[in-house]
């Protein structure tokens, strides 16, 4: 047993060596490895685009860069840190940013950036990806929740273009006019992403300004949650659940719901697995605090033990470079980062005028490590409240339990 | 101890002398191996112990854990587990609950369908032996990714297995967004608790989930998940009795058939009791099995509905990976472990040989 737990240790030692290699390596500037690009890809289209303006830098500069699309980003990524060796640079996005910023995995560049193109970014990114008043990372793309709509549905029951919902009360009249045995009014996916954002328009928030303290229980996030609640239990709003779909983009799809809140990401859906379906977005009507959304995100992070944080920079500026991010919005239809291709945007894809017009006013999602777990607990507690077995308050003081827990932990 | 003594006392005249051609056979042995043992040792043993490691460290998953950069915590990660209220705690009493519910379920269900499946292909008179024997083999082979997207349509709302039960006039239940446990919706349902306004002794609180929590039963999720890797694991077993079931003596089958004995009773009196060592085996690895449910929810659930098909494992994988708690994902693991050990041992005190 002696000998076996020696050999276990001399083992554990081997491995430990070989996973350190990278830190006596040249910290900057020039090294002669490929540049590493990993992604989460949504499909071929993305695929082909990130590897042709890889292509494209790699022609000008002459330094190789390997583009890698991931299977699971988020595990791939540790194992990346863990080992040393992490690919160069990597979509990440604010739910992750802290944990690495606070690891010492991300290399804050934004301060190598020139000004001009990160006051071009929209300042709810801009936010989202500054932490300890640092800029980390270059936003990529936006998305944000939108109110998409059925138009046949909304025809046949006699609404027009000037019905359009401007407040929650008008929300919930549309939604009841529209609801028929055959479908609901609206769909919502019950999870936090979606409260949230009423949550928003409510004037409330899972946290404080600088993500610092939980603000779960609080008055208005009740009152979001007595809204959806309140409509759930009339049967005008349903969760895609209870409408036998995965996600709130299929109950709409399938016709199971004249409304759906959600982002701008259903356009792709509806395209492929529904395309009979007419539609239209419009921006979220306004709370009881005026309008809110959540916007999403992806960045360009750039590895902190990148032997080549120099080149990876100076990628990265080229992938945010606005030819880069029409490119990028022609080839899968992501939305730019930056304010001044707003326009531009809302003339390539015109249903996407709300999605971007949201992005004024929008918030970015939750960035404190471990809170994971807390917000899955809360889609657990949501899914509980919309199918009668806990209340608005309880869902809310739960959140603000485990929230508490894990800012403590940090 | 004992058997060092009596070799000490014994004269030196009976010990034996190892001849050369011992010692070479010796060396060609451990020489043989070695291979096997090394690889064991580099990707079981250590992985082991180094996640050991981590359990007692605050890590985070971006830095060496071997260079010091982590902060040792000692067994902080384990009394955090297990002893602190929290999120954590609650988690992982949850999926203890719901793995406990399984085993009741998956192991005797596992056991007697691929003993069945054992006796059917292992009778001399069935017609096409090799195909059947295949036919229920199968489901083990096949990726059980494949396999949970498959029953993933089968049991949607308006899925075939739905579509059977109304033929019958039953109207099937959306199998993935009842959060309820088959308890909880027969007590609610018949009316004898209210979950509403629960009486004190249910909700009483252990390890942070109420007594009602704990007694609520498989989901109907979960009893999903559990016709799936019976389904799919009962070839295997199926193998694992049937090799058994071909060691028995044809004599000793014969003699019985001479004492006209009946069919029931040659069974019952023949092939069960020869039949033990098989059905420990069989039951030993379906219980350690049921610890260790991981890639069906990743596949269908992720934990939900509420949290009822959250496995242990799954837990530890979330946690490691989602909360970049990898010190808390590696405790799980070892809890686990020593859940895994006291459960087989039990096990194993009950299915002894007994003279």
């Amino acid at each position: 047993m002696k000998a076996l737990i020696a050999a276990g240790a001399a083992a554990v030692l081997l491995l430990a060596g070989c996973g350190s290699g990278y830190d006596s390596a040249k910290s900057d500037g020039g090294s002669d490895k490929p540049i590493t690009i990993m992604f989460g890809s949504s499909g071929e289209a993305e695929t082909g685009a990130v590897k042709a303006a890889a292509a494209a830098w790699q022609k000008r500069t002459g330094h190789q860069v390997r583009v890698v699309p991931a299977q699971n980003l988020t595990q791939q990524l540790t194992q990346g840190f863990a080992g040393g060796t992490p690919p160069d640079i990597f979509y990440t996005d604010p739910t992750m940013l802290q944990q690495y910023a606070d690891g010492g995995s991300l290399y804050p560049y934004g301060d190598q950036l020139p000004k001009s193109t990160v006051d071009d970014f929209y300042p709810a990114l801009r936010q989202a990806y500054t932490y300890q008043g640092k800029l980390y990372c270059a936003p990529k793309d936006l998305n944000t929740h939108a109110l998409v709509i059925n138009t046949d549905m909304w025809k046949a029951a006699g609404l027009t273009e000037k019905d359009y919902p401007k407040t929650w009360a008008d929300l919930t009249k549309v939604a009841t006019r529209l609801t028929t045995k055959d479908h609901v009014g609206l769909t919502v996916g019950g999870d936090h992403n979606t409260v949230g954002s009423f949550m928003l328009a409510a004037g409330g928030w899972f946290v404080n300004e600088d993500n610092t303290k939980v603000t779960a229980n609080s008055p208005a996030n009740l009152a979001a949650l007595k809204y959806l609640q309140g409509n759930v239990q009339r049967k005008v709003f349903a969760t895609p659940k209870s409408l036998d779909a995965q996600n709130p983009g299929e109950a709409f799809g399938k016709g199971k719901a004249a409304m759906d809140v959600d982002g701008g990401w259903v356009e792709g859906q509806l395209k492929s697995d529904y395309p009979n379906v007419h539609w239209t977005a419009v921006e979220l009507p306004a709370g009881p605090k005026g309008r809110g959304t959540t916007v999403f995100s992806n960045c360009w992070g750039i590895a902190a033990k990148s032997p080549n944080k120099k080149l990876a920079v100076d990628l990265v500026k080229s992938l945010v470079a606005p030819g880069q991010q029409k490119a990028f919005m022609n080839a899968f239809g992501v939305i730019p980062s930056r304010q001044s291709l707003g326009t531009w945007a809302k003339q390539t894809d015109p249903k996407l005028t709300a999605v971007v017009d949201g992005v004024e006013y929008a918030r970015g999602t939750v960035s404190i490590p471990g809170f994971t777990s807390v917000l899955a607990d809360f889609d657990t507690q949501l899914e509980k409240l919309f199918t009668g077995g806990t209340s608005p308050q309880a869902a809310l003081d739960t959140l603000q339990r485990n929230g508490d827990d894990a800012v403590k932990q940090k | 101890m004992v058997a060092l003594q009596t070799r000490r006392a014994a004269p030196p005249v009976h010990r034996r002398r190892r001849s050369p051609d011992t010692v070479r056979q010796r060396r060609a042995g451990v020489l043989f191996s070695a291979p096997a043992v090394l690889v064991i040792l580099l990707f079981l043993v250590a992985p082991m112990l180094m996640a050991l490691w981590v359990s007692l460290l605050h890590w985070d998953g971006q830095s060496n854990p071997f260079s010091g950069s982590a902060r040792f915590v000692g067994g902080a990660n384990y009394s955090e587990l297990l002893g602190h209220d929290g999120l954590l705690r609650r988690d992982f009493a949850t999926s203890v609950r719901n793995t406990l519910y399984y085993v009741l379920l998956d192991v005797p269900l596992v056991t007697v369908l691929s003993f069945g499946l054992a006796l059917v292909v292992n009778q001399r008179i069935l017609r096409g032996r090799g195909f059947f024997r295949t036919v229920f083999y199968f489901p083990s082979i096949t990726s059980s990714v494949a396999i949970g997207v498959t029953f993933l349509f089968l049991f949607q709302g308006g899925g075939a297995v739905n579509a059977i039960l109304s033929l019958v006039g039953v109207q099937g239940p959306s199998w993935f967004t009842d959060s309820r446990g088959l308890v909880q919706i027969v007590l609610a349902g018949t009316g004898l608790v209210d979950p509403g306004h629960l009486p004190g002794w249910l909700a009483a609180q252990g390890m942070g989930l109420s007594v009602w929590d704990w007694l609520a039963g498989p989901s109907v999720a979960m009893c999903a998940i559990i016709a799936l890797t019976v389904w799919s694991s009962s070839g295997t077993f199926m193998l694992f009795f049937l090799s058994g079931l071909q060691n028995i003596p044809v004599q000793v089958e014969e003699a019985a058939l001479v004492d006209g004995a009946s069919t029931w009773q040659r069974f019952r009196g023949v092939t069960l009791p020869l039949m033990r060592r098989s059905t420990v085996l069989v039951v030993t690895l379906a219980l350690i099995g049921s610890w260790q449910v991981f890639d069906q929810v990743y596949v269908m659930s992720q934990g939900s509905p509420g949290k009822t098909t959250l496995t242990p494992a799954y837990l530890s994988y979330t946690t490691s990976f989602g909360d970049g708690n990898f010190g808390g994902g590696a405790a799980i693991a070892f809890v686990l472990f020593a859940i895994i050990v006291l459960f087989t041992a039990v096990q194993r005190w009950f299915g002894r040989e007994r003279s």
